[in-house]
């Protein structure tokens, strides 16, 4: 987004300097054909999503015909007698996501403003290096190390100590698995921690010194510094961030496939198994024999389609409107 | 009693040292960029700091309040005594003491929130809670920033709305909205226009009946018309120091002369 801006600004500007300068008429046509290459290649990404949109809804057709609305609010999933219903999956996709966002939301912005405000740059540095090798991690990579590392831990040791004193409320009682939303919740967290950080280290360090100094001159300490002026000058970018990191979350497949039990059931619980949009596409394609299974098999990828493209559609919108509001300061 | 020649006006010569700076040297890394500066700043005055940019009139203003506290490759030595006290002592609370010395910017740096919150920024950091106390210091802020008339029906607009000029005194608002004793003000006017420089000129000659007022001024004529006092700096020393009238009429050395009279580099 910022970068199409930018572009455009530019060509705006280069085009006035152009005028000015009176350019040959050469140039000019040269120029013009740049703006049409320009304006074709948007085009063709336009029609690529559109085409892909297409696509879905076509390959779902005789399952949006066959179960209609009620596909959504189903939690029946039967390949024998060819019952099938999303709400399960809906379901796993949100909470592991909205688990993973929360602690990798709190995580990763206090992370952002202990490098950006108060670590040393001898820590910093290589602190922030670290968390940035982790976004290129491989999912699969992740994936064992949540099943042979993470689950043993999270099922032996933390959950039963959560539950020990948080279990009368309804998320954290029943069984324990060691494999379930939590631990899917937990492992993209991990996954997404260095996208929150990374772009909110980079908004926060954006933030005009002059704004810190003032800050500082009225006799603000640099905690209030940080939390009360240079965080909310921030905000709707690292909002735009956490949205993004969101993004990736509800999209990831092989990962939360690998930790998160893989069983189409909604429990009150975040210990109980549970199964993603992703996940069952990915795990059931080849199975999917019947023309109605793969139709809704389709389906669910066209539900993860329209949620994911609502999601990044709202970062970037926060992001624009950071960058404009950033825009009127100047 | 010594007659100012610029406008006129008399004032007493014989007035209390507010801050005292003796033997300050101030470092960037290995770049030496205050030299053994000694400056009595006198209360109830408005003392300018002129000299060529670079010469290190903000690096001295800003050892006046410990900003330099937040820059790492910035040392400093030597001392500030404010009210004979030194504010880089160990026992001198950094917080506390900015309290008492405001800073205005070069740039107008109004934080990203509405007129009203900018202004009660400083008493809310500082412990005030009483909703009503602070709504009379913003007022009075606003008012003696010569800025109420103005912003009064808009006060929970934003503050980086306003124009350059009402930033600027925005930003002196809220610098008087902790009742300084001693207001530091960094080339206040420099990305003003004429019309709003005159504005906060004429603030800065109101603040002097009650505030010790120092400004880093790159312009003669505003040295001349707003200071009661003048220090002279060059390559990070101060040359002169003395009332203003005599540093522009009858300076004591020659590389002062040669700047005021525009024969210098
Ligand atoms: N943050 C900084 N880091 C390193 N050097 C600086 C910094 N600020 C100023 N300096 C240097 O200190 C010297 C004095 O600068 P400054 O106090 O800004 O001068 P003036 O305000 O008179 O123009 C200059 O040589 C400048 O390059
Ligand atoms: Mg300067």
């Amino acid at each position: 987004m910022s970068i199409e801006l930018d572009s455009h600004r530019t060509l705006t500007a280069a085009r006035g300097r152009a005028a000015q300068r009176g350019l040959t008429t050469r140039q000019a046509v040269a120029d013009r054909a740049f703006r049409v290459a320009l304006l074709g290649a948007t085009l063709l990404f336009v029609a690529l999503v559109a085409g892909l949109f297409i696509e879905l809804v076509h390959g779902s057709w005789e399952s949006i015909v066959t179960f209609g609305a009620g596909f959504l609010w189903s939690s029946e999933w039967n390949p024998v007698t060819n019952h099938f219903g999303a709400l399960p999956f809906i379901y796993g996709t949100l909470v592991s996501s909205a688990i993973a966002i929360v602690i990798a939301g709190v995580v990763g912005i206090s992370a952002a403003v202990f490098l950006a405000e108060f670590a040393h740059p001898v820590v910093a540095r290589p602190v922030s290096f670290f968390i940035e090798l982790l976004a290129a991690v491989p999912s699969v990579v992740f994936g064992l190390w949540g099943l042979f590392v993470l689950a043993p831990i999270l099922g032996h040791t933390v959950e039963p100590f959560i539950q020990r004193y948080l279990g009368f409320l309804p998320f954290f009682s029943g069984p324990i698995y060691g494999v379930g939303l939590f631990t899917a919740g937990l492992l993209l967290a991990l996954m997404i921690v260095p996208t929150v950080s990374a772009i909110a280290r980079d908004l926060i360090q954006a933030v005009p010194n002059e704004l810190r100094e003032a800050s500082i001159a009225l006799g603000a300490t640099r905690w209030e510094t940080a939390t009360r002026i240079v965080l909310p000058s921030a905000r709707s970018g690292i909002v735009g961030a956490c949205v993004l990191a969101l993004g990736r979350a509800l999209g990831e497949t092989i990962a939360a496939t690998m930790v998160i039990g893989n069983r189409p059931a909604i429990s009150a619980s975040l210990f109980a198994p549970g199964y993603t949009l992703s996940s069952v596409i990915a795990n059931e394609f080849t199975e999917a024999t019947s023309s109605i299974y793969l139709s809704a098999l389709l389906e669910l990828g066209l539900i993860l389609f329209v949620v994911s493209v609502v999601v990044n559609g709202c970062a970037r919108i926060l992001m624009w409107s950071m960058l404009r509001s950033q825009g009127r300061r100047s | 009693m010594i007659q100012r020649a610029i406008d006129g006006r008399e004032t007493s010569a014989a007035t209390a040292v507010k801050v005292r700076v003796s033997h300050l040297d101030v470092y960037y890394g290995s770049n030496h960029a205050i030299r053994d500066a000694s400056l009595d700043i006198e209360e109830n005055q408005v003392t300018a700091l002129i000299g060529p940019s670079g010469c290190g009139k903000s690096t001295f203003i800003r050892a006046i309040n410990r900003l330099h506290d937040l820059t790492p490759s910035a040392r400093v030595s030597g001392k500030v005594e404010l009210d004979d006290v030194d504010i880089y002592s160990r026992d001198v609370d950094p917080i506390v003491m900015r309290r008492r010395v405001g800073m205005v910017f070069q740039r107008p740096n109004p934080f990203p929130m509405s007129i009203y919150d900018n202004v009660a920024y400083g008493p809310r950091v500082n412990g005030e809670r009483n909703a009503s106390r602070i709504a009379v210091l913003v007022e009075d802020s606003l008012r003696h920033a010569a800025l109420w008339d103005e912003v009064k029906d808009r006060l929970s607009e934003s503050g980086v709305a306003l124009s350059g000029g009402q930033q600027q005194r925005l930003c002196i608002a809220r610098v008087l909205s902790l009742r300084p004793e001693v207001i530091l003000m960094d080339e206040p006017a420099s990305a003003l226009d004429p019309i709003a420089t005159a504005k906060i000129e004429e603030l800065i000659a109101e603040l002097r009946e009650q505030y010790t007022v120092v400004i880093v001024t790159h312009s003669m004529a505003q040295a001349g018309r707003v200071s009661d006092r003048t220090a002279f700096f060059l390559n990070g020393s101060i040359v002169e120091a003395g009332p203003t009238n005599q540093i522009f009429t009858r300076p004591k050395e020659r590389r002062t002369e040669d700047y005021i009279t525009g024969r210098f580099g």
